[in-house]
């Protein structure tokens, strides 16, 4: 299919594009890679006035690595941080997470703010952002304001984010060298969106911790603190045993039991490939 | 004030874009429906019917083409976003030579049958064969699973990429 018309609008800047999404709050889209929000206007489930594509906005592509960790702009495609994290820097949880992304076509295009913006239940990044405590940098025609990734997810396709506002900039903290971190799913085929996967992160030296944030499984990115309590005080029998009690997504073809057995595999596994206790 | 959108003149917004670009070698000026997605554009536009479409979502990767360098989906671009770039479909990527050696396994692997995921199938595992991809099976089915074949089950398209991986070993 095609998709409604619509106006096109290629602002250099940032203050220009959020210019436009507040002259019109509610009929402006941001288009960035296109990955996600082209399937929806060929498909006219979104139709929106007028698309503003950041494409070419000044400084867009920055990926900045320094003390105070890894900071990406909203062009900043999923193939440029997996380049980045492969040659061993990045964060160790994000060159998990960005290989079980799509395919590599989509991710020689899409952004990773746009991932977060999305905010898929399903998607990996969003899970890493919370996992991780990313901060997001979002502008308006109002001014800055910074959001930790934990506040920002809201819901199924629901963030933080005003009508007016676009997500300027991500950053994650300088990877801990005592943390080690994995990245794992179940999809029914490389690429396809997890039915359910966990971004865990467990640190053996000195008292032990853990960060264990689910996604697939509920309506946002799924912080499972039973469960990293329970992993670094008995291990993961019984942190999987913790799940018992969550409220999962069910419905299509995935039940909520089915999500949370996957779950509890993708756990143990997690826990066993992190040097955490059975 | 601008009557359609109701945004300031100065970032006025337009139904239709004129865009300039690079098309396997050749400067193409056009006039170009904002609406149009890049690889209607090159089929209908250009007449460069080698890329397909297959389903206009990103799911089959039949539209690939080569922006600036990256295999990305046709399909989920707009025409107005071509304006400055470089673009490489399969014409241009076959009359260059660039995938002879692909081509022939192809043809040597019975690596196609109606040819219609095709040239997204070259276009593909060129990338990952110019990124130092090897002839690693899983490697080969995972750099290819954004494209769809309905014909040869694809066991012979990645026979026919670890032939070339072979046969051509790339140092990147
Ligand atoms: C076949 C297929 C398989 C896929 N599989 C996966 C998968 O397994 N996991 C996964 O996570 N994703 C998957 N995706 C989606 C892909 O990762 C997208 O790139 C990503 O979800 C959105 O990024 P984008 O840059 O393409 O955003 P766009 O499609 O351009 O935009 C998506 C939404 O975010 C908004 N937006 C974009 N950037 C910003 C910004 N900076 N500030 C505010 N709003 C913004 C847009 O307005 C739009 O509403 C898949 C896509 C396809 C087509
Ligand atoms: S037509 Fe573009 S991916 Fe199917
Ligand atoms: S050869 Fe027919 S779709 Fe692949």
């Amino acid at each position: 299919m095609k998709p409604a018309p619509f106006a096109y609008a290629r602002p250099g800047t940032l203050a220009e594009a959020v210019a436009l999404l507040g002259a019109e709050p509610g009929a402006a889209r941001i288009l960035a890679g296109g990955q996600s929000l082209m399937p929806m206007l060929n498909f006219r489930l979104a139709q929106p006035a007028l698309l503003v594509d950041i494409n070419r906005i000044a400084d867009g592509a920055v990926l900045r690595q320094d003390a105070d960790g890894l900071t990406l702009g909203p062009l900043v495609r999923h193939a440029d941080l997996l380049r980045h994290c492969a040659a061993g820097r990045g964060h160790p949880l994000l060159a998990a997470a960005l290989p079980l992304i799509a395919h590599s076509g989509i991710r020689n295009r899409g952004t990773v703010c746009g991932s977060l913006a999305l905010a898929d239940p399903a998607a990996e990044l969003p899970a890493c952002a919370v996992a991780l405590d990313a901060e997001l940098d979002l502008v308006s025609p109002r001014g800055t304001r910074r959001i930790g990734a934990e506040a920002f997810f809201r819901g199924i396709y629901e963030t933080a984010l005003a009508e007016d506002e676009m997500i300027a900039a991500v950053r994650f903290p300088p990877a801990d060298p005592n943390w080690r971190w994995t990245c794992l799913e179940v999809a029914r085929r490389q690429g396809d969106f997890a039915i359910a996967g966990l971004a865990a992160g467990f640190c053996a030296t000195g008292a032990p911790a853990a960060r264990l944030v689910a996604f697939g499984v509920a309506e946002r990115p799924l912080r499972l603190a039973a469960a990293e309590a329970a992993l670094t005080a008995r291990g993961s029998d019984a942190a999987v045993a913790t799940l018992a009690d969550l409220d999962l997504l069910g419905g299509g073809d995935y039940p909520a039991a089915y999500r949370r057995q996957v779950l509890g595999t993708l756990l143990t596994r997690a826990a066993a490939a992190l040097g955490a206790p059975a | 004030m601008s009557a359609r959108t109701g945004m300031p003149d100065s970032l006025d917004t337009k139904d239709s874009v004129d865009i300039s670009c690079r098309v396997n070698g050749e400067t193409v000026a056009a006039r170009v429906p904002v609406r149009q997605s890049l690889v209607d554009f090159l089929r209908h536009g250009l007449g460069l019917t080698g890329s397909h479409v297959g389903c206009e979502h990103g799911v089959c990767g039949a539209c690939t083409i080569v922006l600036d360098g990256r295999c990305v989906r046709g399909c989920l671009l707009l025409a107005a976003q071509a304006d400055g770039a470089e673009i490489e479909t399969i014409e241009g990527a076959t009359a260059s030579g660039r995938l002879d050696a692909l081509r022939a396994e192809f043809v040597t692997r019975a690596g196609l049958q109606c040819g219609f995921c095709t040239p997204g199938m070259l276009l593909t595992a060129a990338e990952f064969l110019d990124a130092g991809g090897g002839p690693d099976r899983s490697e080969i089915r995972d750099a290819l699973s954004g494209n769809y074949c309905r014909c040869t089950g694809y066991h012979a398209i990645v026979d026919a990429v670890e032939a070339a991986a072979r046969s051509h070993p790339r140092s990147a």
